[in-house]
């Protein structure tokens, strides 16, 4: 039985903390949980401004409605729970935030984002906000689909073991016919990478439509495993205008028996990438998730959304492999965070370490990691610290450093092979790879001439500019 | 173009033919064979040897030597068992994995004895 309902209803504007600040709240393990980077309106006290991001993204208006003694407010309000300090921000403060399990949809990434970066962004009380990170209850968790194979089912199909995996985006990204698109996959493939991939914009163009590239692309890899006795790969992009067509070109990927396909999980759009997530498991294909679009979301440190939370929306949507950044190459990239959204890609449990950018706890339960790939401007001058970091259960993903070699890409690939073995060789016998990077490389390439003129080539070219997007740290 | 050196993989040269995990560098000395086995065991994995005629060599399923040596950490009975395998198997290749039963996975993969490739 319900108790005697206590409140009148009493029209007009009302402060949100007086509903939505709770610092006395205790979070449940089922709850949502929330952290935004908040600079508020100059004169909008913290709490109240904290308080104001809990009610848009859950229950409130700008006023009192008498609908909303209709219902249980207190059981389906978001509530703002914790502020604290940015280090090295005057302005701007963390803003921790609860949202109970019944105001969610089960299974529905898309829900879940359109409350908590829905109206509240750009709402007119706050001059910013950042979604930094999310913890996703079990419930949560279990009721999403996840990778369609994840790391070791994926291994397994592959049957590669013990090392990083490595890969090749063909370029010029736009512009080559198909059969010519197919030779620079075979060269590479045949020089000994795993995978090659179509850049995120090519998908039909009128200089090369799917279907052809899916044939000359089907024929490369058939014939560089028989030649080389190993399993290889293409990423054939899926991404198409419509899902009629996604799935039309899944269809026929799946029938000349590629083993994956890829797309790119924010321009397709959520839904859209659930879907083809779902029908990769049914079809037993293996699905690469390229990030078009992520750094206009989150490269700008105090609006937008982290993308360690872009992270976690991908391995819930489902993806087998996912663009984590480099850090060494020519794409932005902090390396403690970084290794925070992989460790976000690949682990059962992943605990809070503000090291890394990692506020909460989060339990993955059984669901399936997803492979990190490193992609942008590296070449096996790189090798030694892309072992060291990312470990290996990762994609190594070349480009220029495989297709610019003096040799071409068959050479290329060789080359980066060799490094890669040579340094997960070295790992393994307990050298330290950053340290002795030049001498292990170089000991490798008297065995290996394609390895010898790949290190004269990019001997010099090093990425070192500022990292705009960095860890909150205090700095005076 | 004189100085570009052709890449020399053939359809028609088994000598083409990989073997997975370091059969881009050169044959390991066994004392370097010696490390890579101390390796699986520093992780715990459990050690296991499997064989196979060359030209069967892109099944999943190669032939298990005995069971998977579950336990054990002794690097000179781990490396006795592969030459042992290794005498019984002469022209197959045989391969040594280290199993981690946390993720069902293999933590290593390599092949230790490389056969004639067809």
């Amino acid at each position: 039985m319900n108790a005697q309902p206590k409140k009148k209803y009493d029209a007009g504007v009302k402060d949100y903390r007086s509903t939505y600040w709770e610092p006395d709240y205790s979070v449940k393990e089922t709850d949502i949980l929330a952290v935004f980077k908040v600079i508020p309106q100059p004169g909008v006290p913290r709490e109240e401004a904290a308080a104001a991001v809990a009610a848009e993204s859950s229950t409130g208006t700008w006023t009192t409605v008498w609908t909303d003694l209709l219902t249980d407010l207190d059981h389906y309000k978001g509530r703002a729970y914790r502020v604290e300090d940015v280090p090295g921000h005057d302005e701007a403060f963390y803003a921790f935030i609860a949202y109970p399990a019944d105001l969610f949809e089960e299974g529905s990434v898309v829900n879940v984002f359109t409350s908590l970066v829905g109206n509240v962004f750009g709402f007119k009380a706050v001059r910013s906000l950042r979604l930094e990170d999310v913890r996703f209850p079990i419930w949560f968790v279990k009721t999403c689909f996840g990778p369609p194979h994840g790391i070791h089912v994926e291994r397994d199909k592959l049957d590669k073991y013990g090392r990083p995996l490595l890969g090749c985006t063909i370029k010029p990204k736009l512009g080559l016919s198909a059969k010519n698109y197919g030779r620079a996959v075979y060269e590479c493939l045949r020089g000994g990478l795993d995978f090659t991939k179509d850049d995120e914009n090519v998908n039909s163009q009128p200089f090369m439509r799917w279907r052809d590239r899916f044939d000359f692309c089907q024929e490369a890899i058939e014939k560089s495993e028989r030649e080389t006795g190993e399993r290889k790969g293409h990423y054939m992009n899926v991404t198409a205008p419509t899902m009629e067509e996604v799935y039309k070109r899944a269809e026929y990927a799946k029938e000349i028996g590629t083993p994956i396909i890829m797309s790119d999980y924010i321009t397709l759009g959520w839904a859209a990438h659930n879907s083809l997530s779902k029908w990769c498991r049914d079809n037993g294909m293996l699905l690469h998730v390229h990030r078009a679009m992520h750094a206009v979301i989150d490269r700008n440190p105090n609006h937008g959304i982290n993308f360690r939370v872009l992270t976690k929306l991908l391995r819930l949507l489902g993806g087998d492999h996912l663009h984590s950044g480099t850090v060494v190459g020519k794409l932005e990239g902090d390396r403690a965070a970084t290794l925070g959204w992989i460790d976000l890609m690949r682990d059962r449990f992943v605990k809070e370490d503000r090291d890394r950018g990692i506020f909460f706890d989060q339990d993955w339960g059984s669901m399936p990691g997803v492979f990190p790939v490193a992609s942008g401007g590296i070449h096996v001058w790189h090798m030694p610290a892309l072992v060291s970091i990312f470990g290996n259960d990762s994609v190594l993903q070349f480009g220029g450093g495989t297709l610019g070699h003096p040799w071409g890409n068959a050479a290329g690939a060789a080359a980066n092979r060799v490094a890669l073995e040579a340094c997960v060789q070295a790992r393994n016998e307990g050298r330290e790879i950053e340290k002795e990077g030049k001498d292990i490389l170089q000991k490798a390439a008297v065995h290996s001439p394609e390895l010898r003129v790949a290190m004269e080539t990019w001997k010099e070219i090093k990425f070192e500019f500022d990292t705009v997007d960095k860890l909150d740290v205090q700095h005076r | 173009m004189s100085t570009v050196q052709d890449y020399p993989s053939r359809l028609s040269d088994p000598a083409s033919r990989k073997m997975g995990t370091f059969s881009y560098l050169p044959e390991m000395t066994s004392d370097q064979i010696r490390k890579q086995v101390e390796w699986i065991v520093r992780h715990g994995w459990n050690p296991a040897i499997e064989h196979t005629e060359p030209q069967f060599a892109k099944s999943n399923y190669w032939y298990m030597w005995k069971l998977p040596m579950f336990g054990e950490t002794d690097v000179d009975a781990i490396l006795a068992e592969l030459s042992a395998c290794h005498d019984a198997n002469p022209g197959h290749h045989v391969r040594l994995i280290g199993y981690d039963n946390v993720t069902q996975g293999q933590g290593a993969n390599m092949v230790v004895y490389r056969g004639t490739p067809v």
